[in-house]
């Protein structure tokens, strides 16, 4: 599929459809996967990679690169796709300057799953069936494939593209998926045990930021934790409440605009399941107000800001008097 | 000397040390994660290959209370935070994480001292676990660090079924002194040597087939305008996500903010971890952060490759943990870093 995505993308340089190409590429080990804008036929042909650990999605590089000149071409899977329409929806995109080709995704796996199964001193890795071969220094070790997946992959929503201007491969379809298991588990939780659950994963963030950078739905110009005159500006936290809160906060912010693409928890370094927080919202949602999905086509209006006084699941919330 | 005892009384030596003074050793959480914590009887240590944070947080923790206010009319009270710390041990300290604190040391040890860190770190008695199965992100060695024989104040091998113990600084000694080995089966023999110089010599030929083992750092520091306004700094940096990920989990990264919280009845000032990844980093009296993801990028590499090595004789401020390797969202690392400025210059 590789030699498929490298063979487009020089036609597409070479024809002037596009003036660059934004794709993956890999540095010492063919894990460390680097989203990459290439402007040349011999840098794609040099460079570019598409293989099971190109999980990054590129859809939010995109807000920078569609305000420079000329067209890019974008490689985007199924999910990256749906957050493609949400950043169209919220107008972040000139979609002018964007030339979106679907690929097809059958899941990605991280390097960081591996290490974690205690695979070390990675060579290369090989699929073969449902297991992944990987070659170590220590020998040959082999996972099941859905094992080393991330959460995300083997709980995909979708392998349908939503949005695109070509497609390679086919369409895909929407999925059932199981994504709702682990907030149902939450939820049959007590709030005790739900509180002291939050609290022993929040408690490990290092407020680094690495969620909300990444995070598709995140793309204020100033953030309020950055702004010294928002009121919540802060680095660190200077109490133990303070890392629930930004957590909080940015799963409030993003709700009904989260597409659940999952890309919180791939890089929170501290293994924190940020996506759980924004899932339980999407079902919430789902439930108050009829089923949603973030980014199925663009220019859809999200339950949250659609809502009258009418359709309120929680009326005592909006009451008569006060801005009325 | 070296002094052997069998595996199976690690748990006995644990609980020894900690009967001297308060013990932290790396303790596995889950499959994904290892933390440090403060040892008791049942604990057991994590032998995996590093915790997920470095050991730098003993000395220069997140965040450091510093000072609490208290305004009563025309008065202000002034509460200093510190107190003085008791003797610790970190028990377990991988050999990358023990070369941070010298790299740590010439920062804020150096006049004017900063007695917060110099409190913890004067306390703290650090005994060394040498790797037994490094991975493919490791490359301490590209800075001349021996993961086979950690430095520290005493250092431990667990190979053949057998724990080693080796002191090597004073501290280290009277630890181990204070420590009544004889109860545990301790032997002190030439055999125990060998038995150490051959797991040295076997894990030195496992880091000779990772990819990283022909990495070296470039000495750069004559060429530091050069570097700085090379052209490597725009592609690198295009990626960057522009988050604290690298900064955060890295054993020598040593930026800070001090900021002031308002509790409601006064005001606590703390010390917190900064990053130069950050748009607001240096934004405070002057204002003028670095503008672009470009400086402050290249402010991270340069701060690490060339300018601490041009203040600190030519050591480095990396350690080659791998950490940075495994975290980074996207990729984008110190070794790509390395490998573009060796292409360039």
């Amino acid at each position: 599929m590789q030699d498929e995505l490298i063979k487009r993308a020089c036609d597409l340089l070479a024809d002037g459809t596009v003036n660059r190409v934004l794709g993956w590429s890999a540095g010492d080990f063919f894990y460390d996967i680097t989203p990459t804008v290439f402007e040349s036929a011999e840098d794609v042909k040099k460079n570019f990679v598409y293989n099971d650990f190109c999980g990054a999605n590129l859809s939010k590089y995109l807000i920078a690169e569609s305000q420079k000149e000329g067209k890019i071409a974008v490689f985007l899977k199924p999910c990256d796709t749906y957050s493609f329409n949400q950043l169209m929806t919220e107008h972040r995109l000139v979609r002018d300057h964007i030339y979106a080709i679907g690929i097809e995704c059958d899941g990605k796996v991280s390097a960081e799953t591996l290490h974690d199964a205690g695979i070390h001193g990675i060579l290369n890795v090989q699929k073969d069936g449902d297991e992944l071969v990987c070659q170590t220094v220590y020998g040959e070790k082999r996972i099941a494939f859905d094992k080393a997946e991330d959460e995300r992959c083997r709980n995909c929503k979708s392998r349908k593209h939503v949005v695109y201007d070509e497609l390679l491969g086919p369409e895909g379809e929407v999925l059932d998926s199981h994504r709702f298991d682990e907030v149902e588990k939450l939820e049959a939780m007590t709030p005790e045990e739900r509180f002291s659950f939050w609290q022993g994963e929040l408690s490990r963030c290092i407020r680094c930021n690495a969620c909300r950078n990444v995070c598709p739905a995140c793309t204020c110009e100033l953030c309020v934790f950055d702004n010294p005159k928002s009121g919540v500006f802060s680095k660190a936290a200077s109490n133990d409440f303070e890392d629930a809160n930004f957590h909080i906060i940015r799963a409030f912010h993003v709700a009904g605009r989260c597409t659940d693409c999952g890309e919180c928890s791939r890089v929170c370094p501290e293994h924190i399941p940020l996506h759980l927080l924004n899932r339980k919202f999407i079902k919430d949602i789902d439930t108050l107000y009829g089923d949603y999905q973030a980014g199925e086509t663009e220019g859809q209006m999200s339950p949250l800001s659609a809502f009258t006084e009418q359709n309120d699941a929680e009326p005592s919330i909006v009451q008569k008097g006060g801005i009325h | 000397m070296i002094t052997r005892i069998s595996s199976e009384k690690l748990p006995e030596l644990l609980q020894q040390i900690s009967e001297q003074e308060k013990l932290y050793i790396p303790v596995d959480k889950s499959d994904k994660l290892s933390v440090y914590e403060e040892y008791a009887p049942g604990k057991v240590m994590s032998l995996k290959l590093n915790t997920l944070r470095s050991a730098k947080d003993f000395f220069f923790p997140q965040v450091q209370p510093m000072a609490k206010f208290r305004m009563e009319g025309k008065k202000i009270e002034v509460m200093d935070q510190r107190t003085e710390t008791e003797d610790y041990c970190i028990f377990g300290v991988r050999a990358c994480d023990v070369r941070s604190f010298d790299v740590l040391d010439r920062v804020f040890l150096a006049d004017p001292v900063d007695t917060y860190y110099e409190d913890r770190r004067k306390h703290a008695t650090v005994v060394s676990f040498a790797c037994s199965e490094p991975s493919e992100t490791c490359f301490c060695h590209s800075f001349g660090i021996d993961a086979a024989k950690p430095d520290g104040d005493a250092r431990m091998w667990i190979a053949n079924g057998n724990v080693y113990l080796e002191g090597i600084t004073e501290k280290g000694e009277k630890l181990l002194q204070s420590l009544d080995l004889a109860a545990l089966g301790a032997a002190a023999d030439d055999a125990a040597v060998q038995e150490v110089e051959a797991e040295q010599q076997r894990v030195h030929e496992i880091q000779k087939r990772m990819p990283l083992y022909s990495l070296k750092p470039t000495d750069n520091r004559d060429k530091e305008l050069e570097i700085f306004n090379a052209p490597i700094w725009k592609e690198l940096s295009d990626k960057c996500l522009g988050c604290g990920s690298c900064t955060f989990v890295c054993p020598t990264c040593q930026c800070f903010d001090i900021e002031d919280f308002d509790s409601g009845h006064g005001v606590e000032r703390y010390r917190c971890w900064d990053s130069c990844m950050y748009k607001d980093f240096t934004m405070m009296a002057a204002g003028t952060p670095r503008k672009t993801q470009l400086e402050r990028f290249r402010q991270r590499f340069m701060h690490k490759l060339v300018y601490y090595p041009i203040r600190n004789d030519g050591i480095y401020s990396c350690v080659g943990c791998g950490r940075c390797l495994r975290r980074c969202p996207i990729h984008m690392n110190i070794v790509k870093v390395m490998k573009a400025m060796e292409e360039d210059a």
